[in-house]
């Protein structure tokens, strides 16, 4: 089960193909040959650094490190949720609720998974936790970022029908029911799309790269199994923490809809 | 009826240093049975003021209904007594029945004739509602709830002559019954017809033309 190391001259043989890109780019003039090398510059740089990084945290074996490591990613995901949807809640309201949403599933889900599932010693032990929590937060930051985008997007263009059923003394709970059934659903759709699409149209990303180290398929699938129930339950379990958060700030103790602690981005 | 000004009434709304950023302060009594004609210009505030006596938007100052103090009633409950019905109304279903609960859709169904809808409407979609149907529809949904209090902004709008005279008579049984009306109107002569009492909102006060 020994993976085969990469030397520079393999990696210089792919970059080859991005220089393909790049002529194709010049040749077509599609004007983004300069945007693929700075992508792919910044990509190199980036999973460099993260893999000396990482060799750094491994060799500490410091549940500190560790979990300052998972605290960095998390706050770095927060901020990408709160940055998506066109609409802002005042008073920093989208930060406040992306990096709880994030928080909360993240470290949740990542300590059911090793205390129970995967099991490693001891369990939070960086070589598990770190990737785990890493691949948690992409699939946590894509369910809370359409939850919260759909939240404050529908709720303007619902303003009428939501107000209309409490003019007429429906609870805001009430009034906002169909608001959050559609977020959610949004929210949760990638995740029962991944699930079915999972091995016969993509081989997900986890498994690829187990089998690419040496690992048994069987068991690579195994675990792809358990992660993608953690994804799920991350995923469902942040939308829903976006969509209560926001509603609880869309209305106030009269439960009014509060429209105005809305404001569209950039203003 | 004809409301005969100045004829003492058993107070039923208290209206005392309403505000909010936008509007405001207001200050009004009204007593039972009686309709209030709101007139001014647009953008004056009209539909701020109503907005704002049914809670939906955050201010200061005190409403009494009956001599309660709003805040000592849930909101839910005081918009089900103090009814707010927009010139735009909202709807949340697809399908018109389940605007209305399910219980009084034989009043709805009767009420609806009496405004000269068609019954089948309330069977179909929403999409297929002209604007003067779903004016009135709207107004069946808050007389359903049989409030004390009616905010009516614009109620016949996008009504014909007929029609808007069904409605006015189906406000006077109101009326008649006991229910404060607040009425935005941009007609003179409904004002005349149905309101005791003409106030003006003019540069976002109320003001006695």
């Amino acid at each position: 089960m020994t993976p085969i190391l990469l030397t520079p001259f393999d990696i210089a043989a792919s970059a080859v193909l991005l220089v393909f890109d790049g002529v194709l780019s010049l040749a077509l003039r599609l004007d983004l040959h300069w945007r693929l090398a700075i992508a792919g510059a910044r990509m190199v740089v980036q999973l460099v650094l993260v893999g000396f990084i990482l060799r750094v945290v491994f060799a500490l074996g410091s549940p500190v490190t560790t979990l300052a490591v998972i605290l960095v990613m998390i706050a770095i995901a927060g901020r990408e949720v709160a940055a998506r949807p066109e609409q802002r809640l005042r008073r920093f309201g989208n930060y406040a609720i992306g990096a709880t949403s994030v928080a909360v599933a993240t470290l949740l889900t990542a300590v059911i998974a090793l205390t129970t599932a995967i099991r490693p010693h001891p369990w939070y032990d960086a070589h598990y936790a770190v990737p785990l929590a890493g691949i948690m937060l992409g699939n946590i930051l894509n369910a809370a970022s359409l939850a919260l985008d759909s939240m404050l997007g529908c709720v303007v263009q619902e303003k009428a029908a939501i107000e209309a059923q409490l003019m007429l003394g429906a609870s805001f709970r009430h009034a906002v029911h169909g608001l959050i059934r559609t977020s959610l659903r949004r929210a949760l759709l990638p995740i029962v799309n991944q699930m079915s699409a999972a091995g016969i149209i993509t081989l997900p990303g986890i498994m690829t790269g187990q089998i690419l180290a040496g690992m048994d398929p069987l068991e690579a699938a195994k675990y792809q199994v358990v992660l993608m129930f953690l994804l799920s339950g991350g995923g469902g379990l942040a939308a829903v923490v976006v969509v209560y958060l926001a509603a609880v700030r869309l209305t106030d103790d009269r439960q009014r809809l509060r429209l105005d602690r809305l404001h569209a981005k950039g203003t | 009826m004809t409301a005969a000004a100045g004829t003492p009434r058993p107070e039923r709304l208290r209206i005392s240093a309403l505000s909010s950023a936008l509007v405001g302060p207001f200050d009004l009594v009204a007593g039972r049975g009686e309709c209030i004609a709101i007139t001014g210009a647009s953008g004056s505030g009209k539909s701020l003021f109503l907005r704002l006596i049914a809670d939906l938007d955050p201010g200061t100052g005190e409403v009494f209904l009956e001599g309660t103090p709003r805040r000592h009633i849930p909101a839910p409950a005081w918009r089900r007594q103090v009814v707010y019905c927009p010139a735009e109304s909202g709807w949340w279903d697809e399908r018109v029945a389940h605007h209305f609960p399910s219980a009084a859709l034989g009043f709805v169904r009767a009420q609806a004739e009496r405004l000269a809808l068609d019954p089948t409407l309330l069977d179909g979609p929403v999409l297929r509602l002209s604007s003067g149907e779903r004016q009135r529809l709207a107004l069946i949904r808050a007389l359903a709830l049989d409030p004390l209090v009616l905010l009516l902004d614009e109620p016949t709008g996008a009504l014909d002559a007929d029609s808007t005279a069904l409605v006015e008579a189906e406000l006077q049984v109101r009326l008649q019954a006991g229910t404060l009306i607040l009425m935005v109107t941009h007609s003179e002569a409904q004002a005349q017809r149905m309101a005791g009492r003409h106030l003006r909102v003019a540069q976002r006060r109320l003001v006695t033309p």
